[in-house]
This record gives structure tokens, C-alpha cells and sequence, in this order.
């Protein structure tokens, strides 16, 4: 017997006492972040900003006009960033360094050396503080967002979700996702936050309209 | 070879000497009061928590009396999406498997993501006879392995090492696996944290294999999910070429939409925020995204036997977020270590004997490794009843291998059984079989939920002779 069927012949016989009929689970927890009333779109995106900073995120809300100067603002301090495949061009055309195209693919020892890397999101939710990526246009591979030491993402208002589940059943899984809430962080050294260990050290967020 | 729990004594042995040494007390109690003051204080914004830990638990049951259908559910569906299933009944399978898997690729230095499994059937200690070094990423975790030590906390295993002893595990051991650690670094966390940080980056540039373990599958979609906090685990399940991820077929969850259950109860419950720093999904392979090849092992390593228990097979819904031993009266005395395996606390007490048996000594004496105050009945995300199992198990033990039982034990128990029907146990049980009490104060408060009650009570009466004196009397229970 291949091991797979032993372990689903144990299965069966651990589970012979159980009824095989599906049992009705409850499900009466909130859909939308506690503080903010369904429909208050106002509220969910103050949430966000407010969840962003507490992670010692930098965000900006921008206007979609003074979207290039801000991405330069955000880069001021970086000489090289990534711009994964349909990030607009528009969006580096005021900053100066050097901007490094994904194709064919950086290696990691090339995106190593790159200070930042500028994106978009699928989605992000307030009531966690927290940005999606799926890899779409201007989001690109998940290795650009890890390597260099500073991620610069544009999030729409309409893409802010109040909470995890209705943001939830918008993304496609079969994609690879990676879910982002503040910068790396540990505290396994005397329970002490400590900001970037592995990931990014600084995040900073646009937030236009 | 990396060190294991293999032959570790009988957790009032190993109690004693823990219990007398100060500084992990000091060391584990800071750690454990910081976490669950910060968990209590997020699980307060929640008006639904307790709705939350209902659908988890419920959906967790479903899962463990439809397994098999989910399994083969997931099988499909990894395999659809271009990656491989293997299926180890134990955990020499799966080191087999992982062992072949990582020779085929011809590499003998591979980075791993933190994973309680591949502790559980010591993967490192595996690979190693067959000339793999196998290097763990996550901060917590290398402190561990450089220091030739062992974890004692499912989510923090370094949490029983101070600042100083951190820093002299840096600055002797990193020269011997890569880069070293700075000349003149200090204790300072900032700067152990970016010692580690080079250390490591080093090992990601030219890993080509990493291996994981996962916090859930999603049975519709196949996909798997890793919570992580430094960015180690993007590191090894991005930039690998392989990717091997181990995992416990109880770490099953029906649907996608679940997922924002688990999400929303786990680093809440684990480290007190409202999600770690990063979340990864992943589904078979992706072109042009990460690794080219991935392979997922799925472990019962005992996982089928708690099933088989009526009774413990709760414990199988467990996410691993160790709310259970940060609120834990006997986990803050005696730290992680002395339960003897990479899953101490309450949910070692009970987990252990479960999948391997309570017919040793050590397995033996750990459903005794408790107070049964039931402070982590009340944090579990997942509702486990941990004092209904423990004293289940109890039970098992007093009925079961002569190796273990003893008279006067079994007449003790037979009195928790009666109370077992008829709710206030607490009191008759804990004279009756108690082993923890000597270590609580009598005056003691319980954390959190259970404060109140400790307002208006005293812990009830120890007992004379404290189950580690019987154990020594009768040497394990055997005269």
C-alpha cells in the first residue's frame, strides 16, 4: 500500500464515529473593520492611513497630478529603484536616478544592489494596515518588492477595502500573493521591535484618488 | 548533528532544574507578560472575536471529519498548478522524501523558513547525515541553531535567550557558516538584528532550494500561506528554485474566503498585532515568478492516531499561535524546554501524547504539566477545550502501560473521570493529580480573562506530596 492511501485509510477509520454530512458553520463575525460604518469610505481610508503609520510606514495622499513629484520626493535618498513591467513611465519622470527595468529578469544580486523599487497594489485593507500584491502590471515579480531596502506603492482609494473579508474574495489565488503590513520587523531579541531584519526596512505609501 | 529532544527526561525532571534558574525565568516571564498584554489589547477592538474563534473551530472540525476528501482535494489541485505531491506516513518518510528531493538537485547548502514540523521530525538532523546543511533564516530560529540549542516557544523559540548571550552566540558561531558577525557588535538588538541581516542575505543571493513548512492549505485552490514577520520566509519561497514546503495535513482549511478567519485570529493571537509584517499565498508554480519547481509533502507523523481520539482531537485545529503557553501559569515558571519537544505549553501537553502515545515516561508526564486553571481554554483562537484533553489523557495514562501507571494514580484519576460529566473539576482534579501547584503561588492572579476569577478565589489547596516527589518515590511510577 502507497503510503498516501495508508494515511487516507487512517484517516477513514480516526474519523468512522463522525457524521459525513456537512455541518452548517457560524458565521456571524464582522465583514468591515469595527470602528468604521459600512459605506463610510471616508473613514476606511483615515483607517488606513492611521494603521500605515502605526507600523512606521510613511504615507502621503497625493493628488494624481502630483504624482511624479511625489514618487520623487519618496526616492530622494535612493539611487536606483526597480519599475516592474506597466508601472507608467510618467510616474519617474521628475526623479533622476537610475530607473532599472525587470526584463529581462534582475538577479537577485542585481536587485540587491537597487535601493528601491516602486509599485502598485491589487488591494489594501484598512482595518489591518495592509497592502496586496499579486504580481499585476506595475506590481511585477515578488523578488523586486523583497531585496531592495526601500518599497514605494500606489494605492487607489477605490482599491482600500475596510477589512480582510471584502478584500478577500477579490484576489485571485491563484496567483501568487504576497501581503504586506508595515516594513520587516522582528522582536524575537527581548521582545524589542526591531524595524527591517530581512525585507524592506522603509515602506512609503501614495495614496491618490 | 543538531541537537534533538531525543531522551529528554520527564517534564518534572527537567521542571526542577528549570525552575531554579533565574534567569530564564526572568527571560521567559518578560517575554510571555509582553505578548499577551499586547494580544489582549487587540483582541479587545474586536466586538467579534468570540464569533471569530467560533467559525475557526467549526471550520477546523469540518476539516478534520472530511480530511480525506480535502487532501485529495489539494493533491489535485497543487498538482494542476504544476507542483508535486508526496504523501510520509511518518517522519522518517518525509525526511526520505525531503532528503531525495534536495540530492536530486545536486545542492548540499539549503536555507529553510522557521516550521514547527520539520523540527517535529528532525529534518536538520536528517539532512546532515546525508551531507546537506540545512540553514534556518528566521532571526529566532538562527539563534537557536548557531547556538547548538533548542526552541522553547512555537512562535518565539529564542524567547529564553537574553540580549547578551544572543550576542555572544553571534559573534563565536556566524565565522563558521558564512559571513561573520561584526567585530565590535554589541548587545544591542538593532545591531544583532543587522548581523543577522548580512548573515543571511548572503545564503538568500545563492540559495537554489528552501524549504517551508505552512501555516494553512486551502483545499479548493491548493494554495498555500506563510505569516512571517522578517521577510525570511519571501526570501526562501521567492528567490529558491525549489521549494520544498513539509506540512501537517491538519494544517488544511476549506475554502479561500476562510482564509480571512485564520488571518484575522492568528498574529492577534500570536503576536499581539493585527497581521504580521507579511503574509505569503502561493499556488504550484508561476512562470517567470519564483521557484521553477515545488514540492509538497504532506505528514501525518502521528497527526491520524489524535485523530482517532474522540476526545484530543481537538487539538489537530491548532494554528500554532502559542497564545496557550504565553498565558500559562506552569509555562512561565519552567519555560519552553522541559515539555521535551518543539511543542511545549498547553498545547504540548496534550499534542505530544496524542501523536505519539502516552505510553513513555516523558509523554507520560505531560498531561501532569498543568494547573488545569483553563486560562488557555479562554485565549485559544480555536476553541481547543485544552483541559478536557489533558484530563483525557490523564485518564489514558492511569489506564494504560504498566511502564507508566501506578496505583494510587489510577484511583486519583478514576475521581477526575466522575467529574468529569459534572463541570467544576478543578479543585477535585488538581488534588487529585496535580503537579504544577508547587510552582504557583498561592496568592497568585491569573492573566487576563481569568483575572476576575482569581479576585474572588484562592487556587485550591495543593497537594501534600506533589506529583514530583511520587514520580521520584516510584521512579516514574514503576515501583
Amino acid at each position: 500500500m502507497s503510503s498516501r492511501e495508508t494515511v487516507l485509510r487512517r484517516i477513514r477509520q480516526a474519523t468512522a464515529d463522525l457524521p459525513r454530512d456537512p455541518t452548517p458553520t457560524p458565521r456571524s463575525y464582522l465583514r468591515h473593520a469595527p470602528t468604521v460604518a459600512p459605506g463610510d469610505q471616508d473613514g476606511v481610508l483615515a483607517l488606513l492611513i492611521e494603521r500605515l503609520t502605526e507600523y512606521g510606514a510613511e504615507v502621503r495622499r497625493v493628488a494624481d497630478a502630483d504624482l511624479s513629484v511625489a514618487v520623487a520626493h519618496a526616492l530622494a535618498a535612493a539611487r536606483s529603484a526597480v519599475a516592474p513591467a506597466g508601472l507608467p513611465d510618467a510616474w519617474l519622470a521628475q526623479w533622476y536616478g537610475l530607473v532599472r527595468r525587470d526584463a529581462p529578469p534582475l538577479t537577485p544580486a542585481e536587485l540587491d544592489a537597487t535601493d528601491a523599487v516602486v509599485t502598485t497594489c491589487a488591494a489594501a485593507i484598512a482595518e489591518s494596515g495592509t497592502l496586496v500584491l499579486d504580481g499585476g502590471p506595475g506590481q511585477g515579480r515578488r523578488a523586486p518588492t523583497l531585496l531592495p531596502d526601500l518599497h514605494v506603492c500606489v494605492v487607489r482609494e477605490s482599491q482600500v477595502h475596510s477589512a480582510m473579508p471584502e478584500a478577500i474574495g477579490r484576489l485571485d489565488a491563484s496567483r501568487p500573493l504576497t501581503w504586506i503590513s508595515g516594513p520587516s520587523a522582528t522582536a524575537d531579541i527581548e521582545m524589542i521591535r526591531v524595524q527591517g531584519v530581512h525585507g524592506p526596512r522603509r515602506l512609503t505609501v501614495l495614496l491618490v484618488p | 548533528m543538531s541537537k534533538t529532544f531525543m531522551g529528554w527526561p520527564t517534564f518534572p525532571k527537567a521542571a526542577e532544574t528549570a525552575t531554579a534558574d533565574e534567569q530564564l525565568r526572568a527571560n521567559v516571564r518578560r517575554a510571555t507578560h509582553t505578548i499577551r498584554t499586547k494580544r489582549a489589547a487587540l483582541v479587545e477592538e474586536r466586538p467579534d472575536w468570540q464569533d471569530l474563534r467560533d467559525t475557526a473551530a467549526a471550520l477546523k472540525d469540518d476539516v478534520l471529519a472530511h480530511l480525506d476528501t480535502y487532501l485529495e482535494q489539494i493533491e489535485e489541485k497543487v498538482t494542476a498548478a504544476g507542483g508535486t505531491v508526496h504523501w510520509a506516513a511518518d517522519a522518517d518518510e518525509a525526511n526520505r522524501i525531503v532528503t531525495g528531493l534536495v540530492r536530486d538537485t545536486g545542492e548540499s547548502e539549503i536555507v529553510k523558513v522557521k516550521s514547527m514540523l520539520t523540527e517535529e521530525i528532525g529534518l536538520d538532523g536528517a539532512l546532515e547525515a546525508a551531507g546537506i546543511s540545512a540553514r534556518e533564516t528566521d532571526l529566532a530560529a538562527t539563534i537557536v541553531q548557531l547556538g547548538d540549542d533548542l526552541p522553547s516557544h512555537v512562535v518565539v523559540p529564542a524567547l529564553h535567550r537574553n540580549r547578551s548571550e544572543i550576542r555572544d552566540i553571534f559573534a563565536r558561531e556566524m565565522g563558521k557558516h558564512g559571513r561573520p558577525a561584526p567585530e565590535d557588535l554589541t548587545d544591542e538588538p538593532e545591531e544583532l538584528a543587522e548581523a543577522a541581516r548580512l548573515h543571511m542575505r548572503e545564503k538568500f543571493l545563492k540559495a537554489k532550494v528552501a524549504v517551508s513548512g505552512a501555516n494553512f492549505m486551502v483545499a479548493e485552490t491548493g494554495t498555500l500561506c506563510i505569516v512571517e514577520s522578517e521577510g525570511n520566509g519571501r526570501m526562501c519561497l521567492t528567490l529558491a528554485d525549489t521549494l520544498i514546503s513539509v506540512v501537517g495535513i491538519e494544517k488544511t482549511v476549506p475554502t479561500w474566503q476562510d482564509l480571512e478567519v485564520y488571518l484575522q485570529l492568528l498574529a492577534r493571537s500570536a503576536t499581539g498585532e493585527r497581521m504580521a509584517p507579511y503574509t505569503s499565498t502561493w499556488t504550484g508554480v508561476t512562470d517567470g515568478d519564483g521557484p521553477r519547481a515545488f514540492h509538497l509533502v504532506l505528514v501525518d507523523n502521528g497527526r491520524t492516531r489524535a485523530l482517532a481520539d474522540p476526545v484530543g482531537r481537538q487539538a489537530l485545529r491548532c494554528i500554532r499561535c502559542g497564545a496557550c503557553m504565553n498565558i500559562c501559569p506552569v509555562y512561565e515558571r519552567t519555560g519552553g524546554q522541559t515539555y521535551g519537544s518543539v511543542y511545549p505549553g498547553p498545547i504540548g501537553a496534550i499534542l505530544n501524547p496524542l501523536l505519539k502515545g502516552a505510553d513513555d515516561p516523558q509523554t507520560a508526564s505531560l498531561p501532569y504539566a498543568s494547573s488545569l486553571c483553563g486560562a488557555c481554554n479562554e485565549v485559544c483562537p480555536v476553541k481547543i477545550r485544552f483541559t478536557d484533553v489533558l484530563l483525557k489523557l490523564r485518564h489514558d495514562v492511569a489506564e494504560g502501560d504498566a511502564k507508566v501507571k501506578h496505583r494510587a494514580e489510577k484511583v486519583a484519576l478514576k475521581a477526575v473521570e466522575g467529574v468529569m460529566d459534572r463541570g467544576p473539576l478543578w479543585n477535585a482534579a488538581v488534588k487529585a493529580a496535580g503537579t504544577a501547584g508547587r510552582l504557583l503561588p498561592k496568592d497568585m492572579n491569573l492573566p487576563g480573562p481569568l483575572h476576575g476569577w482569581t479576585d474572588s478565589r484562592a487556587l485550591p489547596d495543593i497537594p501534600k506530596e506533589s506529583f514530583r516527589s511520587w514520580w521520584k518515590r516510584t521512579e516514574g511510577g514503576t515501583k
